[in-house]
């Protein structure tokens, strides 16, 4: 597989690690984020952070930034959780620029001129490894009683805390673990490119990454996963149209979405076996599409 | 019924993408490649920059057609292949990877980003192909602690020199003792000339009496204006692109506020001209070149002449990357990128810019002057070449 190929995979991988998070906090808990780069800035930085100048191995420094990404979101919850809907998201919104405004102007991380010499220590077998394990962990936290709480949560919130679910501690927690895999997904981002630079994670970003949930369609793990790698790879297919391909890209999603409001899988999901089948059917496809060139 | 519908659009579009993909390669990888000399382009087609962006690809373009009528290259055609980075990063990652692994070009002429300049750099040394960025000024672009980049080479001075410049030239020929700056806190290009002005100016025995900042984007820029003119200055260095150039030198001379207007090469745009013509009156501009040097009309002409537009800035960086890399070429005397990387780094060419020696150790054009320019009635006016000491 050539390295063109290969690193599309990639970024569609980092794009899903972030995505399967979100996914969480959006499709099951029903919570918008638009502040998600700014957990994957966070995962980004300190996961460069341990190797660079402490020269930690690339797994406990990615998992450091999940972690860090999750810490400052107990911080975030604490003070926003409270808020109901559409308030939590201009929160979220707002953190996410802050996070890349402080970044800016942080020195000792290059500031806005960016972070180059970061390891490349990213490749497609540890981030598809890396994202099978954060899908088991997904699917397995769904189906259990915790999973199944923020469900309730996301339809019904005052009936589930009148059944006696805590819907603070629900929320808190969707939003940890969606944080920590923005976080690592940030980590995964900041070895592949070997640089950093806070604009990486502007608000089109967050959007990028909502959208991507949405286009899956809400609730559904597969749906992530198709979304991610459809819409990772779509701008680049269009390369062909040059000045033209973020028109036709705007195009091609506003259509999907209008003649599928509840995107791709739209709540359904694929069992484990006929996922398979569709990884090795797209992977074929993509074979043929790109590796025929 | 909605369901068919659904199923019916999704797999044209899938159609239509795959197929797409398919016939973007043929026309690129056709047994007539031995013939031809492929060229990677990167830069932004699209989004803030995209008016440079496109002259700079037209540029190459042009250069391409007149070399290839004249017989091209080592008896072979040259071809340009550009994509759309966007001024991202991460798009240009994807660029290179696709301009390397994909059309196979044997070394690529942009971006004129920083940030997407260093970026590229590790795909660069995995492939082995070189790259010539046009206005990446940052340092880091081709030195990264202290070690040079194998791959990576640029045809314009950097920030640390043009800020150097910007203050010298201000301290001591036009003899300044305040100056306020003015920058964009959000942005690298920005950040970094505001670092080396203050330095030298400070060195110089100058003072900086207020340094402001605001974020890309605003379009409102009195606050700080405000508190410049309470601070009086002689100048103001505003390092930043010539949309916001020109928003923060009208409302500057809204507020009353005097002081000369000083900038970097993110000023020179007929944009500039057209938005804020008597506000940027009398103002000073580093440059990479006299715009009115006889030499380099020639290009402005043919370039005009094609297009029917003015040529930006980058063109003229374009055409020098140009000629750098068909000097390469030729002194390889074989199309092979490795061999072409090697005969970058001895490059010693005269161009529309200066004369290019590229270090061996930094891959910069070394001792490269400035010319410092000075807006007057909308024109822009050659003062002088000018390098710091």
């Amino acid at each position: 597989m050539d390295t063109y190929v290969q690193g599309i995979l990639i970024l569609a991988g980092i794009n899903l690690m972030a995505v399967l998070g979100l996914s969480l906090l959006t499709g099951f808990t029903g919570l918008f984020s638009f502040g998600h780069a700014g957990f994957m800035a966070i995962g980004g930085y300190t996961a460069a952070t341990m190797t660079v100048k402490f020269h930690w191995p690339f797994i406990p420094a990615l998992l450091m930034g999940g972690l860090m990404a999750a810490l400052l979101s107990v911080f975030i919850g604490r003070l926003t959780l409270n808020l109901k809907g559409d308030y939590f998201c201009i929160a979220t919104l707002g953190f996410g620029e802050a996070t890349r405004l402080i970044l800016d102007n942080v020195q000792y991380f290059g500031g806005a001129r960016g972070w180059p010499g970061i390891p490349n220590y990213t490749t497609l077998t540890n981030v598809i490894f890396i994202n099978i394990i954060g899908i088991i962990i997904l699917a397995n936290l769904i189906r259990s009683r915790h999973g199944r709480n923020m469900i309730a949560v996301r339809e019904e919130e005052l009936a589930s805390q009148i059944v006696g679910i805590n819907v603070f501690k629900y929320k808190m927690m969707s939003l940890m673990i969606s944080a920590s895999y923005a976080g690592i997904a940030g980590g995964l981002m900041a070895h592949y490119m070997t640089f950093l630079q806070p604009k990486m994670f502007s608000l089109i970003k967050s959007t990028e990454l909502t959208i991507i949930v949405i286009f899956g369609g809400l609730g559904s793990i597969s749906g992530s996963v198709l979304g991610a790698v459809v819409l990772t790879a779509l701008p680049e297919v269009l390369r062909s149209f040059a000045s033209w391909r973020l028109v036709v890209y705007g195009l091609a999603v506003i259509i999907i979405m209008i003649s599928r409001p509840e995107g791709l899988m739209g709540g359904y999901e694929f069992t484990p076996s006929s996922m398979r089948k569709l990884f090795s059917r797209l992977k074929k496809k993509n074979i043929t599409a790109e590796g025929g060139k | 019924m909605s369901k068919k519908i659904t199923a019916i659009l999704l797999t044209c579009i899938m159609i239509i993408t795959i197929g797409m993909t398919g016939c973007a390669k043929p026309a690129d990888t056709a047994p007539t490649a031995s013939d031809t000399i492929k060229v990677g382009w990167m830069g932004s087609l699209t989004g803030d920059q995209a008016v440079w962006g496109q002259c700079e690809f037209n540029t190459v373009k042009m250069l391409f057609e007149e070399i290839n009528a004249k017989g091209g290259v080592l008896g072979k055609q040259l071809e340009a292949i550009g994509y759309d980075t966007k001024g991202d990063p991460q798009e240009a990652v994807n660029v290179a990877k696709r301009l390397t692994s994909q059309d196979k070009v044997v070394a690529i002429i942009g971006p004129n980003a920083s940030g997407s300049a260093i970026s590229i750099a590790s795909t660069l040394e995995q492939a082995k192909v070189a790259d010539i960025a046009t206005v990446a000024t940052n340092p880091k672009v081709t030195v990264l602690d202290g070690k040079v980049k194998p791959y990576n080479f640029r045809v314009c001075f950097i920030d640390p020199y043009q800020g150097a410049v910007a203050a010298g030239y201000a301290a001591d020929v036009l003899k300044f003792k305040n100056a306020a700056i003015l920058y964009d806190v959000a942005d690298d290009y920005s950040q970094g000339l505001a670092e080396y002005f203050e330095k030298t100016f400070i060195e110089k025995g100058g003072a900086i009496v207020v340094k402001e900042g605001f974020k890309g984007g605003d379009v409102d820029f009195r606050p700080q204006l405000s508190k410049i003119k309470a601070a009086n200055p002689d100048v103001i260095f505003m390092p930043y692109f010539f949309k916001e150039v020109a928003l923060s030198a009208n409302q500057a001379r809204e507020l009353g506020i005097t002081a000369a207007l000083m900038g970097g090469d993110g000023w020179p745009s007929d944009q500039l001209i057209t938005m804020a013509k008597d506000a940027v009156n009398g103002s000073y501009i580093v440059n990479h070149l006299d715009f009115d040097d006889p030499e380099v009309q020639d290009l402005k002409t043919r370039y005009k002449a094609k297009y029917n537009q003015d040529l930006e800035l980058n063109g003229f960086l374009g055409n020098d990357a140009v000629l750098m890399l068909v000097d390469a070429i030729q002194r390889a005397g074989e199309v092979d990128s490795e061999k072409i990387a090697k005969a970058l780094e001895t490059t010693d060419i005269k161009g529309v810019t200066g004369t290019i020696k590229i270090g061996k150790d930094t891959h910069n054009p070394e001792g490269k002057e400035a010319a410092i320019i000075k807006l007057v009635d909308g024109k822009y006016v050659f003062q002088q070449k000018y390098s710091p000491k």
